[in-house]
């Protein structure tokens, strides 16, 4: 799972009213190179929450993002290749991810979160 | 279509190991997967300006379908709830991000950050009830409510389904429109029973207020529109109709006649009628001065 997906999950477990962002429990950490594209990050930018980013690419062991986001960075290559470098290449392979509120589990198993809900939670 | 999955098992057990696999071997289902997902993201009419857009592949499966977007340059993620398909799809190596999730619990998806969502032959799973906790209205409530806030303003929603009968496709348009969606059923092919899809095409935002539903292929590859086509037979009447002379009870000049009467007056004396006695007036034609 990529951070961009991580960045968009959140806890669907009924009554959270607030389940983003998931926490993260790395296992298994993988690297993937991957094209960029420049216009893609751009748009993604403003949807992205930065600090849940920047939080989760440090619980992945990469620690290169700014604290701060601010759209005048995207000018810059380099913070556009790390920007890309934490939100598309970096893989958590192998944890879990842990509701905010409840604390439930959400177990990764090869790249795939288990977001499979108990009767009792939906 | 002689047996549906739908009807043998829930989905997360119809598609174990076996039947994943047999699924993705299979160069026709292949072909027909990419075909109705080239067909989706047409439908989905994203703006042609070469950015890469960030859609979601709802019952992704083995990830054939998430092939196209790939191939189109969009990033996606992919949702399904059988886990034999998506160890498949890892297999496979898809670029998506894929997630063990039912779609009739609900998308835990932030809001208004999705540019689009597909999902080809999915959602007519929602309309069995495969656990007593299963109730096919409110998963199919909490789905679509659930993708509406995570679609972002005017994105669209293609559906490619197979529904059964028509209350189904109603219900499963119903609870659609009551999520806030506007838009409505694509039918390509109509008139082959073999080629006929359907695809349910769904529009969230302001731009929905005027979005209109983009027309079925025909035969000829061309457009065709079958809501037109039943609106004129239903509304106006054909010229041939109207020419047609009209039907006039046929008039016997001669009247009934006396055995007639006779038949008649025997039939209401059985029934025990007070019926006048026949006299030789019975039946008589009056005389032409009268």
């Amino acid at each position: 799972m990529r951070l961009l997906t991580h960045n968009m999950l959140s806890s669907n477990i009924k009554g959270v009213t607030n389940g983003f962002p998931l926490r993260i429990e790395a296992v298994k950490v993988e690297e993937k190179t991957v094209e960029m594209n420049t216009d893609f990050l751009k748009n993604m930018f403003v949807k992205i929450d930065w600090k849940v980013l920047v939080e989760a690419s440090r619980t992945l062991g990469y620690a290169e993002l700014p604290e701060e986001g601010d759209s005048s960075f995207l000018e810059s290559d380099e913070f556009l290749s790390r920007f890309h470098h934490a939100l598309l290449e970096l893989h958590l392979e192998e944890g879990a991810l842990i509701c905010p509120e409840t604390g439930r589990r959400f177990p990764v198993t090869k790249g795939i979160p288990n977001m499979l809900l108990h009767e009792d939670e939906v | 279509m002689a047996s549906r999955p739908e009807s043998i098992a829930p989905p997360e057990i119809f598609y174990d190991d076996v039947e994943a696999r047999k699924y993705t071997s299979s160069s026709r289902i292949v072909q027909i997967q990419a075909e109705l997902s080239e067909r989706a993201l047409e439908l989905l009419a994203l703006p042609e300006d070469g950015v890469p857009k960030l859609l979601l592949d709802i019952g992704c499966g083995s990830g054939l379908s998430g092939e196209t977007l790939s191939e189109d340059g969009h990033h996606w993620i992919g949702l399904d709830i059988s886990p034999s398909m998506l160890n498949i799809a890892v297999e496979r190596e898809v670029e998506g991000d894929l997630l063990l999730a039912d779609m009739g619990q609900g998308l835990g998806i932030r809001p208004g950050v999705i540019d689009g969502a597909i999902s080809i032959s999915a959602v007519q799973w929602l309309c069995n009830a495969d656990k007593s906790s299963h109730n096919p209205r409110l998963r199919l409530k909490a789905f679509f409510t659930s993708l509406y806030k995570c679609l972002s303003n005017g994105a669209r929603a293609v559906f490619q389904v197979y529904p059964e009968n028509i209350d189904q496709r109603e219900l499963i348009l119903n609870a659609a429109m009551r999520a806030g969606f506007a838009g409505g059923i694509v039918v390509d092919f109509p008139h082959s029973s073999k080629k006929r899809k359907e695809f349910l095409v769904l529009t969230c935002g302001q731009r929905s207020m005027n979005a209109s539903v983009p027309n079925g292929k025909d035969e000829d590859g061309e457009s065709c529109s079958d809501d037109d086509m039943e609106e004129d037979e239903n509304q106006t009447v054909c010229i041939s109709d109207r020419h047609r002379p009209r039907k006039r009870p046929k008039t016997n000049k001669s009247g009934k006649g006396r055995e007639w009467i006779m038949r008649k007056k025997d039939q209401m004396k059985r029934r025990g009628n007070v019926v006048p006695p026949n006299t030789k007036y019975t039946g008589r034609k009056r005389k032409d001065r009268f």
